[in-house]
């Protein structure tokens, strides 16, 4: 199978059929694919199998195109949407149960990792059946959702190279989210990259009664919360700017750009200068 | 002169300019059927304005590494035979498919120029060219793992980006490394950078060894 050119098994009159081949074969070495082609009878001479073989890979890679786009952008927004909504549950879940536990036993601590503890244990009781039970769905919800992150860490580098190197793979699947997909982020002047996940500071500065709003979600980076306050807007405006380069290079030409991380480097360092002096 | 047949240098606004003759692709300038092809968006444009003998014909086939969002491969298909442009990353290939649909003998393919098993099956051997744009890391794997596509008296034509395989060295030192490397394979035809087109590559011309 693997000495053979992609005309051997296929319909090679079918795009459809012959593009997926195109797409999912493989062969150890190349050869004279025209001549064999032409020797095995599926194509009369050199120019139509060079018509053939046009429009097996368009069809192949226009579908391959298509496959690898919806999967990649949409499902790691569904997967960074997930992640939030599991931390919201996971914590809700276990404020109740750990307060339930703690009336039937001894040091239970609070939170997701007090409730994995209590979950541990035998019960005795129906109501303690009940409070362990509780306990073990939080644990759950809590596991899921590091699974969820270890999954938005694989994809969201494979989606957005340069974004993720810049604001690391889960603030760079949030803002795809945010935008709702690399397309809409790529669009973006930096100015709506600086304030996204902002949206209520932002309307209210609009009707008058509250300052701008200097950063949105990219708080979360270094970069913004660990510069000194009077420097964050200087910090957050000069990420914003990184980032939507980045995005842009991502989504229009896929190359990788490991220098837009050292010119934010440098650009961070002399923000940060600015206040020690 | 060292430009293939089908290259042309031709009066466009602002002075001459390399050109070649086919669908329009990308809003270039077209003057008389003519296709402006501006060195300063093409490593490959840049390879033949620097004036290298890049050994490329009309007429060849061609292997494309890095093939992008298709202007420059849109030229060479306009003046070689069969193209067969290899890039990795789906957006920008949404639009070499268009180009594609323009001209006969273009295959466009999603592949990672990395892994030649996964396109050998489709693209042929003994080809006369293999033009390389890959911006990663480890590009002289590529033209070596790429190499069996070649005919022996074949020839590669890269842009070697120093800044894919280390921002931090001087790009001397990278390009060396990259040329040493590339020698376990290929005789070394000349070499130029590329500046003012573009800065920080260096144009290879190579043939199997």
């Amino acid at each position: 199978m693997t000495e053979q050119g992609w005309f051997a098994d296929t319909d090679v009159r079918d795009p459809e059929a012959a593009g997926h081949v195109v797409r999912e074969g493989r062969a150890d070495a190349p050869d004279d694919w025209p001549a064999r082609a032409v020797e095995a009878g599926a194509a009369a001479d050199e120019d139509e199998y060079y018509e053939l073989l046009r429009e097996a890979t368009v069809a192949g890679t226009r579908a391959a195109v298509q496959e690898r786009e919806r999967a990649d952008d949409q499902q790691l927004v569904h997967a960074v949407r997930a992640m939030a909504d599991l931390s919201d549950a996971a914590n809700e879940v276990a404020e109740r149960a750990v307060e339930w536990a703690g009336s039937l036993f001894e040091d239970v601590d609070a939170g997701v990792d007090g409730a994995r503890a209590v979950a541990g244990r035998d019960p005795e009781t129906l109501a303690e059946e009940r409070a362990v039970s509780l306990c073990q769905r939080a644990a759950d919800l809590g596991d899921e959702r590091e699974r969820v992150r270890e999954f938005v860490e694989a994809q969201a580098p494979a989606v957005a190279p340069n974004l993720s190197m810049l604001a690391g793979p889960v603030l760079a699947a949030r803002l795809i989210a945010l935008a709702g997909s690399l397309d809409d982020l790529a669009k973006m002047p930096s100015g709506t990259v600086q304030v996204l996940g902002a949206e209520d500071a932002l309307f209210a500065h609009l009707r008058g009664h509250a300052p701008s709003p200097k950063h949105g979600v990219i708080y979360t980076h270094e970069y913004v919360h660990g510069t000194h306050p009077g420097e964050r807007g200087s910090a957050a405006r000069a990420l914003a700017g990184k980032l939507s380069i980045a995005a842009r290079v991502d989504h229009y030409s896929g190359d990788q750009r490991p220098e837009l991380r050292d010119e934010l480097d440098e650009r961070m360092e002399r923000i940060r200068a600015r206040d020690t002096e | 002169m060292t430009l293939p047949d089908g290259v042309e240098r031709r009066p466009f606004d602002g002075g001459d300019a390399l050109s070649t003759r086919g669908e329009p692709a990308y809003g270039e300038p077209v003057v008389d059927g003519w296709r402006r092809w501006d060195a300063h968006r093409s490593k490959l444009g840049a390879t033949l304005e620097l004036g290298l003998d890049t050994g490329l014909a009309g007429g060849d086939s061609v292997l494309y590494l890095g093939a992008a969002n298709g202007t420059t491969v849109s030229h060479v298909a306009d003046f070689a035979g069969p193209t067969y442009a290899v890039e990795f990353a789906p957006r920008p290939v949404r639009d070499l498919l268009d180009v594609a649909e323009a001209r006969e003998t273009l295959f466009p393919l999603l592949k990672d120029a990395r892994k030649p098993e996964t396109y050998a099956h489709v693209v042929e051997s003994g080809l006369d060219a293999i033009v390389q744009d890959v911006a990663t890391r480890g590009q002289a794997d590529v033209a070596l793992a790429n190499r069996q596509f070649l005919a022996d008296d074949g020839r590669l034509v890269a842009a070697v980006k120093a800044r894919s395989e280390d921002v931090t060295e001087a790009p001397e030192d990278v390009f060396e490394r990259v040329l040493d490397q590339l020698r376990e394979g290929y005789e070394v035809l000349a070499t130029e950078r590329m500046e003012p087109f573009h800065d920080d590559h260096l144009a290879v011309v190579a043939t199997p060894k």
